[in-house]
């Protein structure tokens, strides 16, 4: 016969036990531990399971489709162990390798188990790094997290976790026009941010830059995001010396005409960053030729006062856009007349075309900081211009001669017009 | 036995050649009236010629019509030329029919015998309209694309047959490349054949029935037909033909931009200058008269105008009877300042 | 008045004449003037257009092998180039970047972009640098001697 008072005890010593293996830590991660992968098609007993408990502890069942380790045939047990064969708590058996759920400084260990093992990874996708681990421990997160800060990222505060979507897809919260978004979440947050120092303004200031329009106005994959300056899992700002080399990666050929200036020695002696000080970091705007010279919004101004051999070289500079500017105006003013008076303008719009190509190049040329040289590229331009112009004067000249033209047969047919009226009253005059 | 011999026995105008020595042409104070028809005629026999000849280059597809118009107009030598030459004195074709509308109408040109070349008039008064309707879609630039949208939009507005002329005029519900074949087709072929069959009536009843003179007017005297008349038309046509040239050439006709279905109208939208009256008298009508659509109203009460013009033979019993009732001058008059209101408030009023 | 009579006076006579000969100069000169153009007209234009789409590039001898040249297509540059292999492609000259014109570079054995060093690979793709977007590729037809480029 059951004893009530003993039946109570072992139901509180069951219930214990349970909550306890529940919510208890992890077990010590076994090193190299050997994974269990479920059928996929198979629905397993913790999906079975945890469907039918509800609320918090259903989530990670639900969105098991939506994981990309599922696509891997790694389901739950394939990061947290277990037995996915057995029913109920016999799942939860640690002598399965049962970890549970990590503790939140545990996590990148958590993933970079498997991740961080190439020859795992060999096995699913042979093309992913596998070093996203060694990158976060540099990071400022990774350092931070090492020190005791639970308030940095993890590895799922950006990758997500159940599901942890493929980054690739355009739901991922790292699929590449999403970055921004995602590092805004703790980045553009004042109160989080204020015990470490970090401005937040650099989502609202890239969100308005050249890159941030490309990315996320027009979807241009090739603009960066955060992760392209900074660096995905060894995420930390570049730092002044190092943050043109950034640039340069794409900016090549920019890069390649500052380091011909004298600025690249200067910067350098002065400790200044080169691309950002004229350009900006964030708030990186389409440059305009108002940046070069002795106008308001001149980045020149900045350390060339007026009357200097810098500034004058600026000017000097700007003068030669001008003047290319002022030729290309006037041949399409040339041209737009012609063409709207029905003349063939197209040789000579390619002529314009050039014009406007050698401007363009005069506008990068212009970080080597060398007026002779601007001058050079301009001078091609103008003659280009030149061309369309003439090409332009030339089709107008064509209407001149059209309107002699017009002078002989009108006469001609004046002429004509006379001689009728002239033989109109000789008949008149024989017919009485 | 010359070389008139040989013809006239093979194709007989002996007859014919007496009958026009015969001919003579009234003279009076309102005898410049006469030169209308021929004026219509040189214009008509202008767009012949220059018509043909721009047919040789140019193509009616979508992708091809403007580039072939500008293919025209700057690489063929002279096409600048026969191009503005084609628009110009299509525009004075128009101009000049309207005028010889005037000058029969007000001369009572259509009474008795002459009911008949009336009608004939009044159909080719038609297809001189539908001929400058189908052309200027032609080069298919946004004008001329968006002015034909409006002018087969007001022809859908006719009760009851409307949707199925507008379907029959565009080659479906929206202008396309289906639109330019048919207007194409109907500009060079079936227009001509019309009108040649037409014209040759009008013509023939003309010579049949000689020139009409204004009822109550004092002739002075007649000339020969031929030769003093002919020479004088001759001289009109001459001088046409030079202002022609001087006007081709100082204000060419402009290009435009290749239209582009998919862009939004264009503000200023009209159609031809000849179109502006009916145009502009739509415009200002109330959305609503009587509980029916406004548009429509006024599409059927134009249709109601053209049909009237039509019958105005049948319907002047005065003219018939030799008497000028000032009625129907007063009422030609008021369509007249109607027309030339409803154009000038057009232009001004603008869009 | 005059009556039309057999003893018209001689001035009359040679008055008459010499007005039906420039009458007849003035007809014949008329018809020139009307003749000239339209034959003119109708001669065909000199055009390197075969439609308004294509056009004649190029001789076929002319495009070595590494080797490019820029023309123009419905009023844009274009570029028909010789791969080192010899086969004969086109492409739009026009950088996607900021539309500055391409050319080819022997040196690199494929199109680059002066103004910021954009790099396309022979079959338009961008291999590095600013620009956001391939160049689109035309058809290449070569009929006899001709290199045909048409849009599309």
């Amino acid at each position: 016969m059951i004893r009530p008072r003993a039946a109570l005890l072992v139901l509180l010593v069951a219930v214990a036990a349970g909550a306890l293996t529940l919510t208890a830590g992890p077990i010590p991660l076994p090193v190299g531990g050997r994974v269990r992968a479920a059928p996929a098609s198979a629905r397993d007993s913790c999906t079975n399971c945890h469907d039918g408990l509800g609320g918090r502890l259903a989530v990670p069942a639900e969105n098991i489709p939506y994981d990309a380790h599922t696509r891997s045939e790694l389901r739950c047990a394939g990061c947290h162990g277990g037995d996915p064969t057995r029913v109920g708590m016999d799942a939860h058996d640690p002598a399965a390798g049962f970890r549970g759920k990590p503790r939140y400084e545990q996590i990148p260990q958590f993933c970079g188990r498997c991740h961080g093992d190439p020859a795992f990874m060999r096995r699913f996708n042979p093309s992913l790094p596998t070093d996203q681990l060694a990158r976060y421990l540099t990071s400022q997160h990774g350092q931070r997290l090492a020190k005791g800060d639970l308030r940095v990222a993890v590895c799922i505060s950006c990758h997500g976790v159940h599901p942890v979507r493929p980054v690739n897809e355009g739901t991922s919260p790292v699929f590449s026009t999403n970055v921004p978004a995602t590092c805004a979440r703790c980045h553009s947050d004042t109160a989080r941010m204020k015990p470490y120092g970090i401005p937040t303004t650099q989502f609202a200031e890239y969100r308005e830059s050249v890159h941030g329009q490309g990315l996320l106005r027009r979807g241009n994959r090739q603009a960066p995001a955060c992760n392209d300056c900074h660096g995905n899992h060894g995420a930390a700002p570049p730092g002044v010396a190092s943050v043109a080399n950034v640039c340069a990666q794409c900016h090549s050929a920019t890069r390649d005409l500052f380091v011909r200036s004298p600025h690249k020695r200067a910067f350098d002696t002065l400790g200044m960053a080169e691309c950002t000080v004229c350009h900006g970091t964030h708030n990186i705007a389409f440059p305009t030729d108002v940046m070069l010279g002795q106008e308001k919004g001149s980045a020149c101004l900045q350390c060339h006062p007026a009357g200097t051999a810098g500034l004058n070289a600026a000017v000097g500079m700007r003068g030669s856009l001008e003047e290319v500017k002022g030729a290309i105006t006037q041949a399409e003013g040339v041209l737009k007349r012609a063409s709207s008076a029905g003349m063939d303008v197209t040789d000579a719009r390619l002529d314009l075309d050039e014009a406007t190509s050698q401007l363009i190049r005069a506008r990068a040329v212009t970080h080597t900081a060398n007026p002779p040289e601007v001058q050079k590229v301009t001078a091609v331009g103008i003659t280009a211009a030149g061309r369309a112009r003439a090409a332009g004067e030339a089709a107008l000249a064509e209407l001149v001669f059209r309107r002699r033209g017009l002078g002989v047969s009108v006469a001609v047919i004046a002429f004509v017009a006379v001689l009728l009226w002239l033989k109109l009253r000789e008949l008149k005059r024989t017919s009485g | 036995m010359g070389v008139r011999d040989w013809l006239n026995e093979r194709l007989r105008y002996e007859a014919a050649e007496t009958f026009l020595e015969k001919k003579e042409v009234p003279v009076h104070r309102y005898a410049v009236s006469y030169y209308t028809g021929g004026i219509t005629l040189f214009f008509f026999l202008i767009q012949v010629f220059t018509g043909l000849l721009l047919l040789m280059y140019y193509r009616p597809t979508s992708d091809a019509a403007f580039e072939s118009v500008r293919l025209i107009i700057s690489k063929v030598r002279f096409g600048w030329l026969i191009r503005s030459v084609h628009v110009w004195s299509g525009n004075g074709m128009v101009a000049a029919v309207i005028l010889h509308l005037l000058a029969t109408f007000f001369g009572r040109a259509y009474r008795k015998p002459r009911e008949l070349t009336w009608i004939s008039g009044v159909a080719l008064l038609a297809i001189t309209l539908a001929f400058a309707f189908t052309g200027y879609l032609l080069p298919w630039n946004t004008l001329a694309y968006f002015a034909t949208q409006v002018g087969t939009e007001i022809a859908g507005d006719v009760p009851l047959v409307g949707k199925a002329l507008l379907v029959l005029l565009r080659g479906g519900e929206d202008i396309t490349e289906a639109t330019l074949s048919r207007f194409f087709g109907i500009h060079v072929a079936i227009l001509p054949a019309l009108i040649t069959l037409l014209l040759g009536l009008h013509l023939l009843l003309v010579q049949i029935h000689g020139m009409s003179r204004p009822i109550s007017v004092r002739v002075t005297g007649s000339e020969r037909f031929f030769p003093e008349f002919m020479l004088r038309d001759f001289i009109v046509w001459v001088a046409l033909l030079g202002g022609l040239a001087v006007i081709a050439t100082l204000v060419p006709w402009p290009l435009g931009e290749k239209a582009d279905p998919l862009a939004p109208a264009p503000a200023g939208l009209r159609p031809e200058w000849y179109f502006l009256f009916m145009f502009q008298a739509l415009r200002m009508l109330p959305a609503r008269i009587l509980g029916l659509e406004g548009e429509m109203v006024g599409v059927t009460l134009f249709a109601i105008a053209g049909v009237v013009l039509l019958l105005v033979p049948f319907l002047d019993r005065w003219a018939a009877r030799e008497r000028s009732h000032p009625l129907v001058s007063i009422l030609g008059v008021v369509a007249l300042a109607f027309a030339v209101v409803m154009t000038a408030l057009a232009f001004l009023t603008g869009l | 008045m005059d009556v039309d009579e057999v003893g018209e006076r001689p001035q009359r006579i040679r008055r008459r004449t010499f007005l039906d000969y420039s009458f007849t100069a003035a007809l014949a000169a008329l018809a020139g003037a009307v003749l000239y153009p339209v034959v003119n007209f109708l001669i065909p234009p000199k055009t390197k257009e075969v439609t308004s789409q294509s056009v004649v590039a190029a001789k076929s001898a002319a495009i070595a092998a590494n080797s490019g040249k820029i023309f123009a297509l419905a009023g844009k540059p274009a570029i028909v180039l010789r791969t080192p292999d010899g086969e004969l492609r086109a492409f739009t000259a026009v950088c996607t970047h900021l539309a500055c014109t391409v050319q080819y570079r022997s040196d690199f054995q494929h199109i680059w972009c002066a103004c910021h060093d954009g790099h396309y690979d022979l079959h338009g793709q961008v291999l590095a640098g600013p620009p956001p977007r391939p160049l689109i590729e035309y058809k290449v037809t070569v009929k006899g001697d001709d290199v045909i480029v048409t849009k599309a």
